[in-house]
């Protein structure tokens, strides 16, 4: 029985795992609120911190810990908490520690205002094992507070993300690109890389959603006057010239075929994701009602999360889902085929499919279907493969035959001329 | 580098980590702070770690699970000595497992 090493180190985050092995569940997504502090210009999700009707709403902590431990159960490694702004829940602190008591990582998404002392240390005593996501939407309190459109927002940030220095938790920052503040990029920059933890440059959000609710057709035409033209993205993409074309050489080998009509080419199936209100979703983006179920719960769920005693059983909660059974379902979205004729006629033919942000959920927050292509994202692919030489100016990526042999000849000609 | 750890010692595992069952694969995850080499880093177990893992029960002295892992898979008791030894001497340095008086 002898063995040389008895304990195997394992960063599972950066280690490609395969959809096709391991856990039941790969990913569990929780949106504890749809609420924030903030009235961000080009949020795609958030209802005021005072609507008392979707707090009524929201799920109980004893639901969510019924949740949390489905999810354990299935072999879920990790829980990702979002928003809404997650901190603004008073019970975040024990729905915290109740994912990590049962050995789940912990990633969050949050602005950081609502980080006081108490969980700045209790991230630090009991780290969440993924660096925590925080959202930066300006460098100054008035860039920051024209896109927030909160009063004190900024100085709340500030605030949180000191909370978090001073006890050393573990944090990366991401940047929404938007007209207040895209003049501040090289500040943020600069300022990220004082940061600890921030090794490989921060994130940045681009490209702009509609409201995945389609609950607001006004802000959706204000989202629609903060994107980026495709030209500005295209600029902001490759602003650092080698590092955009070996980026896109990785990528490209990888991910850049014609994809047929299959809809769905994710993760969706493999993971579940939970709104505010306890319905199981696909993903985050895809609120179709026809791919969103309410979960069951036990009427009477111990404050512990612990089941009651159910005669039914427990996959027939109150006539609700079970996480396993809301699994299964998902899963036969893998074989779901487009019908929309223009996807059918473009993005099914289309080998820059993979570069393209198009899924269903942009197509169900712009068109209210899963499968008519978005234009947006459309231009921003091919204005990016005009650029590279992938295509010429008067081509499309569904009418060229041969992209992927392009590709092959491009990727060939850059490593050749970085070899010289 | 190993603890000073001795065949008299009661090991047992540590309320700063988890262990999860996953796809027969025992996954230690860190709960607090300090534990292993890295705040982010989880373990999971070879096959004679995780015969040991499961026989620790936080009252046997090492010497008696190494008996009884001995006598579970008939295998000559000094080689098991040393296995276990090296188990819990690796584990209590990352704080996975602590040391019982």
């Amino acid at each position: 029985m002898s063995d040389s090493t008895y304990v195997v180190r394992r960063k599972p985050d950066r280690t490609p795992v395969s959809l096709d092995v391991g856990p039941r569940l790969k990913q569990l997504d929780i949106e504890l609120t749809e609420r924030c502090n903030n009235r961000c210009i080009h949020c795609l999700i958030n209802r005021p911190l005072s609507d008392s009707s979707a707090q009524a709403d929201e799920m109980t902590t004893a639901q969510v810990v019924h949740i949390l431990r489905q999810a354990a159960g299935l072999g879920c490694a990790q829980v990702r908490f979002t928003g809404g702004e997650p901190l603004i829940r008073t019970d975040f602190q024990d729905v915290y520690l109740y994912a990590r008591r049962l050995g789940l990582k912990v990633s969050l998404f949050t602005n950081a205002c609502f980080v006081t002392p108490d969980v700045a240390r209790l991230f630090a005593r009991v780290p969440p094992l993924v660096p925590i996501e925080i959202t930066v939407y300006g460098m100054t309190r008035e860039s920051y507070e024209a896109v927030t459109r909160s009063r004190g927002s900024h100085e709340s940030f500030r605030k949180g993300l000191d909370e978090l220095l001073a006890c050393g938790a573990p944090f990366v920052v991401r940047w929404v690109v938007l007209p207040p503040n895209r003049h501040e990029i090289p500040e943020f920059e600069a300022w990220a890389k004082t940061l600890p933890g921030i090794t490989a440059g921060p994130a940045y959000v681009l490209m702009l959603d509609h409201r995945s609710r389609r609950d607001d057709p006004e802000k959706n035409r204000v989202i629609d006057t903060l994107r980026l033209s495709p030209q500005e993205t295209l600029a902001f993409l490759a602003r650092d010239e080698t590092k955009y074309r070996h980026g896109m050489a990785e990528f490209a080998a990888r991910f850049l075929t014609p994809p047929g009509d299959r809809l769905f080419h994710c993760g969706a199936g493999h993971g579940v994701c939970i709104d505010a209100y306890g319905r199981v979703q696909p993903c985050m983006g895809v609120r179709d009602p026809a791919l969103t179920f309410p979960l069951g719960f036990p009427e009477k769920t111990g404050s512990d999360g612990a089941q009651a005693e159910t005669p039914a059983g427990p996959d027939s909660e109150n006539g609700g889902l079970t996480l396993a059974q809301a699994l299964d379902r998902f899963r036969r979205l893998k074989t779901l085929a487009a019908k929309h004729p223009l996807y059918l006629a473009r993005c099914a033919r289309c080998f820059l499919k993979g570069l393209c942000e198009q899924c269903p959920a942009k197509s169900w927050a712009e068109h209210g279907n899963l499968d008519t292509p978005v234009d947006y994202y459309c231009q921003a692919a091919h204005i990016q493969a005009r650029y590279l030489g992938w295509l010429s100016e008067n081509e499309s990526g569904w009418d060229v035959v041969d992209g992927p042999e392009r590709i092959k000849k491009w990727v060939h000609a850059l490593s050749t001329e970085g070899n010289r | 580098m190993t603890s000073m750890i001795d065949l008299e010692a009661v090991c047992a595992r540590s309320e700063n980590v988890v262990a999860r069952e996953i796809e027969e694969e025992i996954l230690i995850v860190p709960l607090a702070a300090g534990i292993g080499d890295a705040d982010d880093d989880l373990y999971t177990l070879n096959e004679t770690g995780q015969a040991i893992w499961q026989a620790l029960d936080g009252q046997r002295s090492l010497k008696d699970v190494a008996a009884l892992l001995a006598a579970r898979f008939n295998a000559p008791g000094p080689e098991i000595e040393r296995d276990v030894l090296g188990f819990a001497g690796e584990l209590v340095r990352r704080g996975i497992l602590v040391t019982r008086p």
